[in-house]
């Protein structure tokens, strides 16, 4: 990756190393800060009543999705044109990848047309690291199978950061279908690169292998199947999206017996601190993991995770078009 | 690497007066004037002529900070870092002077100017800066300068200040190969 040295107000400098963003494990603390920081001044344009800068004016950002998707596809429109970017979509339906294209060959017919950002979605963990070294375009990751969705870490922190100054030291309860969620790992990362006290909650078939071992790579991470003691004096409580696969897959006995244990309600909410707010990337299953009145709430994040989305991805495109080739 | 001194603290302190006393001059209704200071430099100097203009006629002049990096035209060599932009009130209908430590090509001014237009519409656009060290590569000249050094294009001019970096200097350093 290239390195870009980038000196601050203070002097010291920022090292922004990526060409692509695959995932947060390999973000320093500083770079997060960085993108938390220009999240900001991004978040600043938005309200100003012209919402619009010439920063990525004469490049071309492909949204490929090869799953479906409303906020993280509309999100990254929306900031890549808020950034005067030009954007074409692409959905695999509607796509050459009926006829049998490859994914490789694919993205390289993106940058034959002329794409100098691609962010992609893909069903398969892990098709992004199996893409990027055959990619000179910057590559983002927008959600690859059970693995990552970084953007989506970052503006959970970030939304965080608007609340609660820092998260170092919060406790963070994330509760619901962990082992399945690209969601939960990339924020399991972030989290626990900026000092948060991460709880994992699930019924045991929904946890991942290995989480609770103080030996592993996530010391600070507890796992707990009880949702009492996860929300107990949390700061922030994260709910994930129940997959109706799951039943079907047997994970599950059914719908009911996961609601009864694991859906946040309101009696629920109470065992956390007084301030504590709820996050939940979105789609929502109302009253499923999350009760209607929980999600519609005064402490309800939801709606707000989307409007930061926007500034997070804005700040990692402006990013990413400052790095240059490999 | 050579370094040569060409604004000492004090020479740095009269050409600011200076430049205060110009601004005022030039403009009659000094309550319709709000400096913005391009970062990084530029704010400190902008607080610094606000707060002559203050004690020559003891009139508070708004000032405000603004981060024109979405603006530039210059995207590999840019910092990426993006600062905020702070701007007291409106500047619909405003004198706005643009305050900037250097003017060199005249890109980070084009880009202020933009940047600025996008906040609203300004009566006039000015432009204060403490040095002048030639080679523009766009029609733009500064209204109010500090003091004009004619330099070489592999030089590089630095302003320090108190503010950022400790000292009021003004340095010509010259890499030497």
């Amino acid at each position: 990756m290239s390195g870009k040295e980038t000196v601050s107000q203070a002097g010291e400098s920022v090292a922004w190393r990526h060409h692509h963003v695959l995932d947060v494990d390999d973000f320093s603390t500083a770079e997060i800060e960085l993108v938390m920081q220009t999240a900001d001044a991004m978040k600043d344009v938005l309200s100003r009543p012209i919402r619009k800068v010439p920063a990525l004016r004469g490049k071309t950002v492909f949204t490929v999705f090869y799953e479906a998707s409303t906020r993280t596809r509309g999100s990254f429109e929306a900031a890549a044109k808020n950034l005067s970017a030009d954007v074409v979509n692409i959905t695999a339906q509607s796509s050459s990848v009926t006829k049998g294209e490859s994914l490789i060959d694919t993205l390289n017919t993106l940058e034959a047309i002329g794409a100098d950002i691609i962010v992609m979605r893909h069903p398969l963990s892990g098709a992004h690291y199996c893409a990027a070294p055959y990619v000179k375009a910057n590559l983002l990751n927008a959600g690859d199978g059970w693995h990552a969705h970084p953007t989506q870490a970052l503006l959970d922190l970030y939304t965080m950061r608007r609340h609660k100054m820092s998260v170092n030291g919060l406790k963070v309860a994330i509760v619901g279908d962990i082992k399945h969620s690209r969601v939960a790992h990339s924020n399991i990362w972030c989290l626990s690169k900026m000092g948060a006290k991460v709880t994992l909650c699930a019924p045991p078939t929904l946890l991942p292998a290995g989480m609770d071992d103080p030996q592993g790579r996530f010391p600070d991470v507890n796992v707990t199947t009880d949702i009492n003691a996860a929300l107990q004096d949390a700061d922030v409580v994260m709910c994930l999206r129940l997959q109706k696969e799951r039943m079907q897959s047997g994970l599950l006995p059914g719908l009911r017996e996961f609601t009864s244990g694991y859906q946040l309600n309101k009696e629920r909410l109470a065992l956390a601190k007084p301030d504590a707010i709820v996050m939940h990337p979105g789609p929502v299953n109302e009253d499923v993991e999350l009760a209607g009145d929980v999600l519609h709430g005064p402490r309800s994040m939801v709606n707000e995770q989307v409007a930061n989305g926007v500034a997070v991805r804005m700040a990692l495109l402006y990013l990413l078009s400052g790095s240059k080739e490999l | 690497m050579s370094a040569k001194v060409i604004m000492t603290a004090d020479e740095m302190r009269r050409s600011l007066a200076r430049m205060a006393h110009e601004i005022v001059e030039r403009n009659r209704t000094i309550e319709n004037i709000v400096l913005v200071g391009m970062h990084t430099r530029g704010f400190p100097l902008a607080v610094r002529l606000a707060a002559n203009i203050t004690s020559f006629e003891k009139i508070d002049v708004p000032v405000g900070a603004l981060d024109f990096s979405l603006y530039r035209d210059d995207l590999p060599a840019r910092s990426l870092q993006v600062k905020s932009t702070a701007i007291p009130g409106s500047i619909a209908g405003k004198v706005v002077v643009l305050v900037d430590d250097v003017l060199y090509t005249g890109r980070s001014a084009r880009a202020a100017m933009d940047a600025l237009i996008d906040l609203g519409r300004p009566e006039v656009i000015q432009l204060a800066v403490l040095v002048d060290r030639g080679h523009r590569e766009l029609p733009i000249r500064a209204d109010y300068v500090g003091k004009n050094i004619p330099s070489a294009k592999d030089e590089d001019v630095q302003v320090c200040l108190t503010e950022a970096d400790g000292a009021d200097e003004v340095r010509i350093v010259r890499e030497e190969d």
